[in-house]
């Protein structure tokens, strides 16, 4: 629960501080690390690949939650499908922000030549707790630093990504 | 005296009417120029007496005219045809459009309804619907919200609508529906969401519920009766809804029932199946997991089982069991016997006795099936009925967190919805299939009310060692469980198949091909690439003595998920990404009706 009421503060945020576009800045280098997470100037969690492909875990993890929450409409690796758009773009395009408000309180575009609804998943603990690894993921997959498929390679999950996941989970 | 004289004849009316329903419909199916029901006949034979059309003209079929369904989602079933009349539906928003075939096709009306948004995202795997069924002068429309409609098939109106779920926990509909005698019988879906499971009956005059069977929970649910209701000739007893589950898992069990109906009058029995148990975790859900995954027969009045039969005990790999159940008579061992024939998506094709509920054939027809060594056949032992799961591809035993690899078939299965057709001619089952195989990871999930409910990671694959593709069209021999002839497919076949007395079959391509070939040989007689690919169920009827050919071609499901950006095997390492073809390379969304016939 302290990482969805986190999340909820951060939505909270970007609604009344909308800045620089993401193109004007770096969204995607990792600044600094923190816990076995890794973080952009601007504290937006990133990717982080090492030299020999070793990624860290939260890319791993949200390769694993994006194929379990997000494929069946998004399609396999962020790609896109027949369905609905390939969030691989998405998650650079977008802020931080912006991605994390519409994967919360999802978004609707119905009209005559286009019937695309994403759902609210802001009360799904399977998405919510595992959102931010989801965009990092995503952005990792967006910038093709990390090919499709399995991740071959990841860093240990650090003992604070446990204990938040668990109490995130509630287990 | 003279009211009572009234009141008795229209007792006499009401219940001559009743029998009317049924007797309409039949006599509707009975005519080969019509296409009466989505599954060709209640048998699910999607078999049609036509041959104006035939092995030796077929290679002359033109385009004779085209509709746009304006919409541009997965369009599965088929338009139906009943007099002058053809019956068009569209995925969501569900609009049904009547056509005058003896007008060039005017719209005599269209239907539209008002449904919330909010379902497309709890459906998974696209807003498809798999069309409209007829009977009475009605059109039975169950919409993707799971209302359920009867209009009149004459003008459009509404006759009557219930609500059969709840979207907001994630109850859908894709399904058509099964008219039989006075009902409607209908299905749901939302295996993904923790739904429960059940078919429900409703009146076909008054759309008033008679009875709904869930697949798990107390006998009273799911309509058992634990002495005479059986399990390969074995009473299922008290309880056997719920006593191979933990807890209360049974109530967010799965068990949905999205797949085709049948039915044989006769023995007054309807067929299905239900789907995976929920979640996909296995370790979340100890035991048999009874009944998902099973073949199911019901009494039509009442809702009371016959028999069952589970085929994946305790689902591994989301191998949903709602496939058609094909009726048919033929000789098995120099026995004339009433057989039922389901091609399901773990692979295994079953004869059984629809009658008794037992179990003749059970084979793989795909030689890459690899997670089981085949069905324990010999009664007298304990594992009778039972799969012999291989341990390597068991992600039970792999456990929770571990990623089981080369799993055959992926996720989706050997086939899919996507319905095969039985020829009385050449004794032959033509099944679409998938040729694909998977990694599957199961994790841990929480369970919230109208989320998906899934807790397993999927990477899937063309099968290894094959011919590259991903798909295979065969002809089956359902009497001894062998293919006859196999033709190797680019992408899965997703589209249903129609066999013909002119000894010529019918099916779509995901690239949108319609393709023609020879019911004994299999050989290519045929092909026409159509606007978008094809997910549709091949139909046929006639009109003004002419034979025509009709297929809806719109890309979309499972299909235009999984496969629209191609598909890569993790295990090939690096440099084989991007490898195998993607289906956005061959075809875009569409929604299209073309209709073939042979030249004037």
């Amino acid at each position: 629960m302290k990482t969805m009421g986190r999340l909820l503060a951060l939505c909270l945020a970007a609604g009344l501080s909308q800045t620089a576009s993401a193109q004007d800045i770096d969204n995607l280098t990792a600044a600094y690390t923190e816990d076995g997470k890794y973080f952009t100037e601007d504290d937006v969690p990133t990717y982080n690949v090492q030299e020999d492909g070793t990624i860290d875990w939260p890319t791993y993890s949200g390769f694993r939650r994006y194929h379990s929450e997000c494929h069946v409409c998004h399609g396999p690796e962020g790609e896109g499908s027949s369905y609905a758009p390939a969030l691989k773009t998405s998650a650079i395009d977008m802020d931080y922000y912006d991605f994390v408000d519409v994967v919360v309180n999802g978004r609707k575009r119905v009209g005559s030549a286009e019937n695309s609804v994403m759902p609210a998943f802001g009360d799904n603990p399977n998405v919510m707790c595992y959102l931010d690894d989801i965009y990092v993921y995503l952005k990792a997959r967006g910038a093709d630093v990390v090919p499709r498929g399995r991740p071959a390679k990841k860093e240990p999950k650090h003992e604070v990504i446990r204990e938040t996941e668990n109490d995130c989970l509630g287990t | 005296m003279k009211k009572l004289t009234l009141l008795t004849a229209g007792i006499a009316v009401c219940s001559a009417s009743m029998a009317f329903a049924n007797d309409d419909l039949m006599t509707q199916m009975d005519n080969s120029a019509q296409w009466a029901i989505q599954t060709g006949d209640y048998k699910n034979q999607r078999y049609s007496e036509l041959t104006e059309i035939n092995a030796e003209n077929v290679g002359d079929l033109q385009v004779a005219w085209t509709f746009s369904t304006g919409v541009l989602r997965g369009h599965e079933g088929s338009p139906l045809v009943i007099g002058d009349m053809m019956y068009v539906h569209t995925p969501f928003p569900n609009i049904v459009y009547a056509l005058n075939l003896a007008d060039e096709g005017k719209i005599v009306w269209k239907y539209e309804p008002k449904q919330d948004p909010d379902v497309i995202p709890v459906m998974c795997c696209d807003t498809v619907n798999r069309g409209v069924a007829y009977a009475n002068g009605k059109i039975f429309l169950h919409q993707a919200d799971t209302k359920v409609v009867a209009l009149d098939a004459n003008t459009g109106d509404v006759v009557w609508e219930v609500q059969n779920g709840d979207a907001a926990i994630g109850e859908t509909n894709t399904a058509t529906v099964l008219p039989v005698k006075d009902k409607i019988i209908v299905g749901i879906s939302g295996g993904e969401f923790g739904v429960r499971g059940s078919v429900t009956a409703y009146n076909m005059e008054t759309g008033e519920q008679e009875w709904r069977a869930y697949s798990m929970g107390p006998d009273s649910d799911i309509l058992v009766d634990p002495v005479n209701t059986t399990h390969l000739g074995q009473p299922v007893g008290e309880n056997s809804g719920t006593n191979t589950w933990e807890g209360d898992q049974w109530m967010i069990g799965g068990g949905t029932t999205w797949g085709w109906y049948s039915a044989d009058m006769d023995e007054n029995l309807f067929y299905y199946g239900t789907g995976n148990p929920s979640t996909w975790n296995p370790a979340q859900r100890p035991g048999d997991n009874r009944w998902s995954m099973t073949i199911m027969a019901r009494d039509i009045d009442t809702g009371v089982a016959k028999w069952f039969y589970q085929m994946t005990p305790h689902d591994e790999w989301d191998f949903d069991g709602i496939n058609e159940m094909i009726l048919s008579e033929q000789t098995i061992d120099g026995q004339e016997r009433k057989l039922l024939t389901h091609f399901d998506r773990n692979g295994l094709g079953y004869t059984m006795d629809r009658v008794t509920g037992e179990l003749l054939v059970a084979e793989k027809f795909d030689p890459a099936v690899n997670w089981t060594t085949g069905v324990d056949m010999d009664p007298a032992s304990d594992t009778y009925g039972r799969p012999a799961v291989v341990a390597q591809y068991s992600t039970e035993q792999n456990g929770e967190d571990v990623n089981s690899t080369g799993i055959c078939p992926a996720a989706l299965g050997s086939k899919d919805q996507q319905p095969a057709a039985y020829s009385p001619k050449t004794e032959l089952m033509y099944v679409p299939t998938n040729h694909v195989c998977m990694d599957y990871e199961p994790f841990r999930v929480s369970y919230t009310a109208g989320q998906p409910y899934v807790g397993a990671t999927l990477a899937m694959y063309p099968a290894p060692d094959s011919h590259g593709g991903m798909g295979n069209f065969i002809a089956w021999d359902n009497t001894t469980g062998e293919i006859k002839w196999s033709l190797p497919e680019q992408f899965s076949v997703w589209s249903g198949a129609l066999a013909t007395a002119g000894d010529v079959v019918f099916y779509g391509t995901l690239e949108g091909y319609l393709k023609a070939v020879h019911a004994e040989t299999g050989e290519e007689l045929y092909k026409f690439k159509t606007p978008s690919g094809i997910i549709g169920n091949v139909m046929t009827y006639e009109q003004g003595g002419k034979q025509y050919i009709g297929i809806l071609s719109g890309v979309g499901g499972w299909a235009g998920i999984g496969l629209a950006a191609g598909l890569t095997n993790p295990n090939d390492g690096l440099g084989a990404v991007g490898g195998y073809a993607a289906l956005s390379d061959y075809t875009a969304l569409g929604g299209q009706l073309t209709v073939f016939a042979l030249p004037n």
